[in-house]
């Protein structure tokens, strides 16, 4: 699977509603850490496909990081079955991403 | 088998890859998260040989493709241990690489006031990375707190953004060179010789309770706290085979040399006296030179 672009006219189908746990990564264009999360995230995404992936601009999607109360990115939120089950700040790696998704 | 592995695709380790590439050694890197290291984190750079200006971000990338383009391998995963031996042996998750020699750039993590709650509330208004957050405290109140010139420059980053900035500084005089940057900035004030002591919540940040020297205790509500209070080395995995000194740091001179034959120290893991990206740069130059020359005396 690919990482998809979320915003808040797709946020309830692609992720409130997904059938499998969804990673969801709040991120921005000037943040480097975001940046450099990216082809982790790409990677991670290409190579499961018991979750996904999503992604969050947050300045175009105000309203999301506000009612998720993102005050610092990249951040990670697990959503299930609608659900936040965890949450990580900062940048990961592959290892790391895998483990806040395990279990879930 | 890898002539060099370099654990860590930082500045230092990246810088090593060159190096050894260059001197036609096989290289493998081993990085635990993405490569850059810590200098993504930072807006601009300003103090680096003929690239005035350029972000963190695109200095990190054009490192990696530099590095890249000399053929050098990446692996994304962390080194858990070294087995030493006429061949190394590196250790991670998923599997493990053998290489004549070994180089340690792991360069270190963001320090932790250690207080209570900071870990929970990390991510709601405690933040490590002025130049990622800062955005999100637009015509709000923050504080800095931390003991150095990166406590300074953080700032003066927020100033630009935040209405106030609390920069609170454990020592008495900031150095020349940051007041200085500090003058006329009118919305920063500054409070030296204290430290934060506890963290006030309500879901979110709220407020921080500094301590000053002489033990006095006062409040501050603050929306935001950014922590910038120095770096932890990551040595600790391979101590058996390195010298740390007392804080943690790889007890190496210039020349990146360890007490072990074939494995090398490089960068902010190193202790030394100025961590910047362009002595970062020189000890992966340093180090990748060492071991070259190490494989070259025992042909």
């Amino acid at each position: 699977m690919k990482v998809i672009e979320v915003n808040s006219s797709n946020f309830e189908q692609e992720v409130l509603k997904s059938g499998v746990p969804v990673i969801v990564d709040f991120n921005a264009d000037w943040c480097g850490p975001c940046r450099m999360l990216k082809p982790v995230l790409d990677e991670a995404a290409a190579e499961n496909d018991g979750f996904k992936i999503a992604s969050v601009n947050v300045d175009r999607e105000q309203d999301l990081a506000f009612e998720y109360g993102i005050s610092s990115i990249p951040c990670l939120v697990v959503i299930k079955d609608g659900q936040e089950i965890r949450r990580s700040v900062g940048l990961i790696g592959k290892e790391q991403l895998l483990a806040l998704v395990g279990g879930v | 088998m890898y002539d060099i592995i370099v654990i860590g695709a930082g500045t230092a380790g990246m810088t090593a890859a060159v190096y050894g590439r260059r001197a036609n050694k096989s290289v493998l890197l081993l990085e635990a998260k993405s490569y850059g290291g810590q200098i993504v984190s930072a807006h601009r750079i300003d103090n680096y040989p003929a690239e005035p200006g350029i972000s963190g971000f695109d200095f990190a990338q054009k490192l990696y493709e530099q590095t890249k383009a000399l053929g050098a391998e990446f692996k994304f995963e962390r080194a858990l241990d070294i087995k030493d031996g006429e061949v190394k042996t590196v250790v991670t998750a998923s599997g493990e690489y053998q290489g004549r020699t070994v180089i340690i750039a792991t360069g270190s993590e963001n320090g932790r006031l250690g207080l209570t709650n900071e870990k929970e509330l990390t991510g709601r208004g405690v933040s490590y990375c002025a130049s990622c957050d800062g955005a999100f405290f637009r015509g709000r109140t923050v504080a800095v707190a931390g003991g150095g010139s990166s406590a300074v420059r953080d700032a003066i980053y927020l100033a630009d953004i935040a209405a106030r900035v609390h920069l609170i500084l454990r020592q008495d005089t900031p150095d020349a060179e940051d007041e200085s940057l500090l003058s006329g900035r009118d919305n920063i004030s500054l409070i030296t010789g204290s430290r934060v002591t506890k963290l006030t919540a309500d879901k979110r940040l709220t407020g921080i309770e500094l301590t000053a020297r002489d033990g006095s205790v006062s409040e501050l509500p603050v929306d935001g706290l950014f922590v910038s209070v120095g770096r932890v080395p990551e040595n600790q995995s391979f101590a058996g085979l390195i010298d740390l000194d007392s804080a943690g740091y790889a007890a190496s001179g210039e020349d990146c040399l360890t007490k072990t034959p074939g494995i090398f120290v490089a960068g902010d893991n190193r202790a030394k006296t100025l961590r910047q990206l362009v002595t970062a740069a020189s000890d992966g130059a340093a180090a990748a030179t060492a071991a070259v020359k190490y494989m070259t005396a025992r042909k």
